[in-house]
């Protein structure tokens, strides 16, 4: 074994017993807006002068560009621009890439010489109305010259397979085998070994919000402002001016509320381009909002697309040895986040099992879809998915209690370093699998299933275990490379507290604009459980990129956690300045003073007090009253960055610390299914999930419960299907099926708190929620009921279709 | 194009706009009325995001056309709330949670509206199926069907609950 030299951890920290505000679920602050209708999302913004942007895209998968004729169109009542892609290319560089080889894979906001999937767009019309925008489109003549195209992601990375970036020279744009610990040893030792192919299909977010930008380019000034549903990683926005051809400092980027992400607004920067350009362009503001066949085409932010080939080793006993996973995943046409979809199931890709030794090999193609970018659980929750497929075979084919098996092989020291180098700091498996037993009625379901099978009913169970890791480091993206071109940054998060005259706090938030998630909440009730003020009285401010505090937004479970931080460090500068002042005005020497209640007190003489309003309102008039070093005003703010995390080795055999608080959870879907007709329906659900210290468990509780509803349509429904020929054939909601209210069942839910010792109060992420889990949890339950047939599905989503065709396989060759 | 002039009821007040013939409801409703609470998710009928009530009864302003909806009465989000008091609808969206992202939140609440109208006292089960109309992406559904049965009982006068003001002052007063 390798031996690891590892940089001590952060200290412990000591968490508060008694809390005031962090743990109740108050009503969010963010939504009164909302239910009044006045949510002000970008599709609501209005400029003077403002202008609609649409695009044309591609029909084809893959073709080359002969000819744009758009003379017709520009002639068209109320059009101002038409843009090409070829005229794009002169007015803006290419898009921010993280790809592997961005020189040779070059991703522009509209195609230039060749369309490489269906949806890609190849020209922008700028109209006095959408209406007027979307005639012209129909008035724009693009030859094309159709070219073979590769959908099969194998196929694509055969010998002479249609190459979908010439420049590459290949559709493999990225390849690499790592080996943590001794994994031939282990397989070596083992008694048996379970192979497995498996594959997971491609779904998305699909918020009923699109993607949209307003620019407002100021000829006078140079300065762009865009506002946009998506800002995120401001720290990364200077790439976007580099695109646009403008200084970073003339480029304001303003955060607008989102109406749902799930991942997929993250680093949306095509439709700010788009906009950007536009204004810039037609000197006037320019409105680019997606409709839902660009989001659904054209969004950027396809989930993961893999197939896996899997053996795991255990002993007899169901002891787990070791893992190796082999995995093709079908980027699509661009590779934006390069794999860190993959450095993301690396963080836990052993799940809560003391696994020792891991080989991964990951192979990314590039095909002609629209390419992967986000979608809630980053490529982790594949991962959970494939392990616990894994886990519940190896029980199966050992005659082993799926129960059983796990427990067996949980973790139970803390902290523990997987064979990958991350550290999970914490957890209670053991804790969480008792609670989810109980509320789901384990037993009486066991029961019922054997009455079931006498009766021909085909009932199931579909236990799992599984991870959420939270707070990403920006590792993930760059120990792919032996030399990167950048070294790690700490994916920082940025709160200004300013207290007023009157004691009113505002707390300005940088990357963090409201995406469904709650932080507005969030940072309201740490402050309040900071300053002992109401939470409801707290003001938020949302502050674009210009003048912006280093930040980088949601994504990866990481706002509460990084928020909290801020918060903390911002509120511990202000409190210090406050015991200073209140110090020199009561005459006591600051190390007698104690904040108590919303004030500092002298210890022992409560009246000898001043109120947070009584020492603000000194400060901010009466400065004169003060020592020369201190300056009026009390406000602060604190640069937050990742508290724990750490360098991958030269060798790559060990990857560092970069996801270090470590969820968990443990899903009990019971389902019923109908072999005539292939549907699946649930009879019960129950979750269970540890996210730490709860700040707001009631909105928690809302991720589970949503998270769950997404994961049951990537297990049951929702897929982009392209046929051979590229053609996207779930365009509308018509055909891309997302749950409704009769497809998802009433979910019982509980939490569990084991608090992680390097956060602040101990939080870590959950906003992932149930989405990490419920797609492996409803396949073991599918699997579950199939057994008496033998009937073991491997692929998502579970469609009628594949569970008909799965059972007739069965009847035609039994095993 | 040539427009047509047309009158819409809407929350009560009458509004005159020349519309083009193909203009949608919800766009009329968004650009001409300034009514931006409706909003517009999948454009094909499909998710109803863009429900509103047309002469009491629910239907997609993304797939009508404005003039269809001549001298019709319009009922939208923004003509819930009386003032600072939200309807109880709202108020029980606001406590159960029955809302992340707040987009589909307007259609959701008019559907929801619509189902209390016909049936005063719907079972949850009941919600539920009414509620499949429209799509919401973040919550699950399960808090918005315990918030409409709340908000069910509490316009029965089941339950005689002060109805909370939504400004943080007066909720806390």
């Amino acid at each position: 074994m390798t031996t690891v030299s590892r940089p001590e951890p952060p200290p412990a920290r000591t968490h508060k017993e008694v809390r005031k505000w962090i743990g109740k679920s108050i009503r969010r602050v963010e939504d009164p807006k909302f239910l009044r209708g006045r949510g002000g999302y970008i599709g609501d913004m209005t400029l003077p002068g403002m202008l609609h942007a649409a695009m044309l895209s591609s029909p084809y998968a893959h073709a080359r560009i002969t000819g744009i004729d758009t003379a017709e169109a520009l002639a068209a009542p109320g059009v101002h621009a038409v843009i090409t892609g070829a005229q794009a290319a002169e007015l803006t560089g290419p898009l921010p890439d993280f790809g592997p080889n961005p020189a040779a894979h070059t991703w522009r906001c509209l195609a230039v010489e060749k369309v490489r999937y269906v949806g890609e767009g190849v020209a922008v019309v700028v109209a006095d109305s959408r209406y007027l925008a979307e005639d012209a489109l129909a008035l724009i003549n693009v030859d094309y010259e159709p070219l073979p195209p590769v959908t099969d992601m194998e196929r694509a990375l055969e010998e002479g397979a249609p190459l979908v970036h010439e420049d590459l020279g290949s559709n493999c744009a990225y390849e690499r085998t790592f080996q943590f610990g001794e994994v031939e040893r282990d397989f070596a030792d083992a008694d048996v070994v379970i192979s497995d192919r498996l594959r997971w299909r491609r779904s998305g977010g699909q918020p009923l919000e699109t993607v949209g930008a307003l620019a407002d380019f100021d000829l006078a000034t140079g300065q762009l402002t865009v506002h946009t549903n998506s800002l995120s990683f401001t720290s990364y926005l200077f790439m976007v001016a580099g695109t646009l051809k403008i200084p970073a400092n003339k480029l304001d980027i303003r955060p607008m509320p989102a109406g749902g992400s799930f991942g997929s607004k993250l680093f949306a920067t095509k439709p700010a381009v788009i906009a950007g350009m536009c204004s810039r362009a037609a000197g006037r503001p320019v409105m680019y909002l997606e409709d839902r066949v660009d989001n659904i085409s054209n969004c950027d932010h396809h989930g993961s697309d893999r197939v896996y080939d899997v053996q795991l080793a255990l002993m007899r006993d169901g002891t787990m040895r070791g893992i190796k996973i082999d995995t093709v995943d079908d980027y699509g046409a661009y590779i934006q986040f390069g794999v860190g979809h993959h450095g993301n199931a690396l963080a836990q890709v052993v799940g809560p099992y003391r696994i020792a030794s891991v080989e991964y090999r990951v192979r990314a193609a590039l095909t002609n879809k629209n390419q992967q970018g986000a979608y809630r659980g980053f490529g982790s929750e594949v991962n959970n998915w494939m392990l616990e497929q894994m886990v519940d075979k190896a029980a199966r084919q050992l005659g082993i209690d799926p129960v059983e098996i796990r427990r067996r092989n949980f973790i139970r020291e803390f902290p523990y370093f997987i064979p990958t180098g991350n550290v999970y700091d914490s957890g209670d498996y053991d804790g969480v699998l008792d609670k989810a037993l109980k509320l789901a009625d384990y037993d009486y379901w066991r029961a019922e299933q054997a009455k079931a099978r006498e009766e021909g009913r085909y009932i199931g169970i579909g236990l799992i275990t599984a991870q959420e890791r939270s707070v990403f480091s920006a590792t993930e993206f760059w120990f792919w490379f032996d030399k990167p071109g950048a070294p790690v940054t700490s994916m920082p998060e940025s709160v200004t507290l300013k207290v007023d005259a009157t004691g009113g706090i505002t707390a300005t938030l940088y990357s963090c604009a409201f995406w469904g998630n709650s932080p507005e909440t969030m940072v309201a009730q740490l402050v309040a459980e900071e300053f002992d003020c109401d939470p409801r009285d707290v003001s938020i401010v949302y502050q674009g990129s210009k003048n912006g505090l280093p930040a980088t937004g949601p994504g990866g479970s990481r706002t509460t956690v990084m928020l909290a931080g801020a918060v903390e460090g911002a509120s511990a500068k202000i409190k210090a300045k406050a015991r200073r002042a209140t110090a020199h005005l009561l005459e006591a020497s600051p190390d007698d003073l104690e904040w108590v209640d919303g004030g500092y007190q002298v210890k022992g003489s409560p009246e000898a007090r001043k109120t947070l309003a009584e020492i603000a309102v000194m400060l901010h008039l009466f400065k004169h009253s003060f020592p020369e070093d201190m300056e009026s005003g009390l406000e602060d703010s604190k640069v937050f960055d990742h508290p724990y995390t750490t360098m991958p080795s030269a060798d790559r055999k060990d990857l560092g610390v970069f996801y270090p608080f470590m969820g968990h959870a443990c899903h009990v879907p019971v389902i019923e299914v109908d072999i005539e007709t292939g549907r699946v329906s649930f009879l019960s659900y129950a979750a269970v999930h540890d996210c730490g210290t709860l700040v707001n468990p009631r909105s928690l509780a809302g991720h589970i419960v949503g998270g769950t509803a997404q994961g049951i349509g990537t297990a049951l429904y929702e897929e982009y299907v392209y046929d051979e020929g590229g053609q996207l054939l779930t365009s509308s909601y018509l055909d891309y099926l997302i749950p409704t209210a009769m497809e998802v069942p009433e979910l019982k839910f509980a939490h569990h708190e084991t608090p992680s010792p390097w956060t602040p109060h101990g939080i870590k992420g959950g906003g992932e929620g149930g989405r990490m889990m419920a797609p492996a949890a409803i396949n073991v339950a599918v699997n579950d009921a199939l057994a008496p047939l033998g009937v073991r599905l491997t692929e998502l989503p579970l469609t009628p279709d594949r569970i008909l065709a799965a059972i007739r396989a069965a009847r035609e060759s039994p095993r | 194009m040539d427009k047509r002039d047309i009158t819409l009821i809407v929350n009560g007040s009458p509004s005159m706009v020349s519309v083009e013939p193909r203009k949608l409801l919800v766009d009329v409703l968004r650009e001409d009325l300034g009514l931006t609470g409706t909003h517009i998710g999948c454009e094909h009928g499909v998710c109803g995001t863009c429900t509103v009530l047309l002469n009491d009864r629910s239907v997609r302003s993304c797939i009508t056309f404005a003039v269809q909806a001549d001298g019709a009465r319009i009922r939208t989000v923004e003509g819930l709330a009386n003032g600072a008091d939200l309807h109880p609808l709202q108020d029980e969206f606001w406590d159960k949670q029955g809302l992340q992202c707040g987009y589909c939140t307007p259609g959701m609440l008019m559907r929801a509206c619509e189902i209390i109208e016909q049936n005063p006292d719907p079972s949850p089960e009941q919600v539920r199926e009414g509620i499949a109309s429209n799509l919401c992406r973040c919550t699950g559904y399960q808090f918005i069907v315990e918030a409409v049965c709340a908000a069910a009982s509490r316009m029965r006068g089941d339950e005689q609950r002060p109805h909370q003001a939504t400004t943080p002052t007066e909720a806390k007063a």
